[in-house]
């Protein structure tokens, strides 16, 4: 028996081999729970991505009680167009318009960072290059002729593309190269919090649950063996 | 008091003698092992899908325009509603994990073969009809790969001569995957079909203890009565429906050696679930897939349309037939061999422990393809897939047909009398 199964372990993967190119991304290394880093990046997603995206699925109130942040800060700090505590996260771009101006209507982003990964994204806003064939001049390695311009130039600048697909910077904007990756890196952070904003609670409380299940199982074996001791 | 209140209810409805007679008093053979657990894994799966998809349906919205977003309501704003969530979505893909584990240990100990046939049949209908719950379940949440899924298996049966298109309209309800067919299918996975999975596996329990469980060696523990001589009979007090007809041998009560033992398992089982349920809830893109965080868009198709991981099998299956009518011929004829099972293995020796080597060879080479098949269902149908995919699935057919040949006049083993402890 044990053989057998061995022995399918062994042949699957031979004849099943994981095939098909991954695409290279950047590792964002971000933490869900430096609370500081989420800040800046709900910041950067309401000054600079608001706008076109909504996340409406999220409420304000939810959010500003995950990231620490007090109420009466956060109205009025994060919230610029008067819409109520307890509402979602939306903003109002007409759709139909959107999608004559963009190509297509700015997708919502509540749940882009499980669609994509938060690899996904941080690669993303870091692969924006000059290609002046495009509507708004750039275009994407990551996303080709995406619709989007490239909302942070004025931090990032802007990168020309080689023959070979290389990026390098071309013009700068306000931030030095690390200086930039660090605020998509906290936009990133954000943006997988927002994903799911239960996940340091649902891991939290896996842990717990985990503990008692294994003492559990060290009693229900005790009481297994206890009474299998008539059948032996 | 409770004697009495015991006695009260006992003779208005017969429960201690059911409580005896299907557990306490039950005779299972004393030697299962590891793969016996997952009948009772399964009875706890079902249990769990059942309680969390009440509670999921009581925030849920079975609409195309508020679906998406109720989902998205019960991962933020119900209270625990993302560890109801998790729960039912982590069920779905384990309750197949252990069904297909319990099938495969029917297939090893042959509990299919006389006089157990109609308990595979069963359990064979349990399995189909868990597939379109599954199926149903999964349009639900009414993401992308949802309706996607949804729009490739239900335009199989447009493959059907004559009838095909308005067969796929009539499921549907209308001309595309809608509102309409979301709300049908909520309908038929919330009440019809667990209703009718209730009742099949009410009957698959009744049918199993009438034929009595098999074991690891395929012996009989019920010999003929009067053949065994007193101090060689099972020393546990057994129901009368059981002794009144045979000789029991090496048996125990399900209760409470294998209700214990089955807790130990239960824990075990849970701490895998859990561990899954709480630090992977999307399996690997597996349980939960990556294009279901977008809502369903008919106009956006998801750059590779693939079936969850369970029904991966039966999916590479269809596709590496290239002709599609065939191919649906072929995807339903690999679930009808299953239920043929039993007929076709004419060997009387069950367990693969005494059976040929060629037997155990063929269901080596049918657990590979079996699982070949599941992982290639989940991948792009390349050349080079669809190639190994035509393989495995002659692997798949081809166990079937090789057994019913070498079945016949099998060389096998000796079965011993008694089980081995």
């Amino acid at each position: 028996m044990k053989k057998f199964i061995l022995a399918v372990f062994a042949l699957v993967p031979v004849l099943a081999f994981a095939a098909g190119p991954s695409l290279p991304l950047d590792s964002a290394n971000n933490d869900l729970a430096d609370k500081e880093s989420l800040k800046r990046g709900f910041k950067t997603y309401i000054n600079y991505c608001l706008g076109c995206h909504q996340l409406q699925y999220q409420r304000y109130n939810r959010t500003f009680t995950d990231l620490g942040i007090e109420e009466a800060d956060g109205i009025e700090n994060y919230m610029y167009t008067g819409e109520k505590v307890g509402d979602h996260i939306t903003n109002t771009m007409p759709k139909k318009e959107a999608a004559a101006w963009f190509g297509t209507a700015p997708p919502d982003l509540t749940l882009e960072a499980r669609l994509r990964s938060p690899d996904w994204i941080y690669t993303y806003l870091r692969s924006f290059y000059i290609d002046e064939s495009r509507p708004f001049g750039v275009n994407n390695t990551l996303f080709k002729d995406v619709g989007m311009p490239h909302v942070l130039q004025d931090l990032q600048g802007v990168s020309s593309i080689d023959e070979n697909g290389k990026l390098t910077p071309a013009q700068g904007g306000s931030l030095t190269a690390e200086e930039y990756d660090e605020v998509v890196r906290d936009l990133t952070n954000f943006l997988e919090y927002v994903g799911e904003p239960n996940k340091l609670e649902r891991k939290a409380l896996g842990v717990k649950v985990l503990i008692f299940i294994f003492i559990f199982f060290i009693f229900a074996y005790l009481l297994k063996k206890e009474y299998w001791r008539d059948v032996h | 008091m409770f004697a009495n209140f015991m006695a009260w209810i006992d003779k208005r409805l017969p429960v201690t003698d059911c409580w005896n007679k299907h557990l306490a008093q039950y005779p299972a053979p004393k030697n299962f092992n590891f793969w016996y657990f997952f009948g009772s894994l399964a009875m706890l799966v079902l249990v769990n899908q059942i309680l969390t998809g009440v509670w999921l349906t009581m925030s849920y919205e079975p609409s195309g325009d508020g679906a998406f977003a109720s989902i998205e309501y019960i991962m933020r704003d119900v209270d625990y509603g993302w560890l109801l969530r998790y729960m039912h979505s982590t069920g779905a893909s384990f309750f197949f994990i252990v069904v297909y584990l319990h099938m495969f240990r029917g297939m090893m100990y042959g509990s299919y073969q006389k006089p157990r046939e109609l308990l595979w049949i069963f359990g064979m209908l349990i399995f189909l009809v868990l597939m379109a719950e599954a199926f149903m379940g999964y349009l639900l949440p009414w993401g992308n790969m949802s309706y996607w899924g949804a729009q490739v298996i239900i335009s199989l049966f447009g493959a059907i001569p004559v009838i095909g298109d308005d067969l796929t309209q009539w499921i549907r309800g209308d001309y595309v995957i809608s509102g309409a067919t979301l709300n049908r299918f909520f309908a038929l996975h919330v009440i019809a079909m667990p209703l009718v999975l209730v009742i099949l596996v009410f009957l698959h329990i009744l049918a199993l203890h009438e034929v009595g469980s098999n074991n690891p060696d395929g012996t009989e523990i019920k010999k003929k009565k009067g053949s065994v001589k007193p101090e060689e009979l099972s020393k546990f007090k057994f129901h009368k429906h059981y002794t009144d007809k045979y000789d029991i041998v090496d048996a125990i009560p399900f209760h409470p050696y294998y209700s214990v033992k089955d807790i130990m398992g239960v824990a075990f089982f849970l701490f895998i679930f859990c561990w899954v349920m709480f630090f992977a809830p999307e399996g690997g893109g597996f349980f939960i897939e990556a294009p279901n965080f977008e809502p369903a868009n008919g106009l956006k198709t998801p750059e590779h349309i693939v079936p969850v991981w369970y029904f991966g099998p039966f999916y590479t299956i269809l596709r590496v037939v290239p002709d599609k009518l065939l191919g649906a011929v072929a995807m339903f004829g690999a679930i009808i061999m299953l239920f043929a099972l039993p007929w076709f293995d004419r060997g009387t020796v069950k367990s693969m422990k005494f059976r040929c080597t060629w037997h155990k060879v063929n269901l080596f080479q049918f657990t590979v393809s079996f699982i070949v098949l599941a992982i290639l269902g989940t991948k792009a149908a390349t050349p080079l897939n669809n190639m190994i995919g035509t393989v495995a699935s002659f692997g798949y057919f081809g166990f079937f047909i090789a057994l019913w040949f070498y079945s016949k006049n099998e060389t096998t083993k000796p079965v011993p009398e008694r089980v081995s402890k």
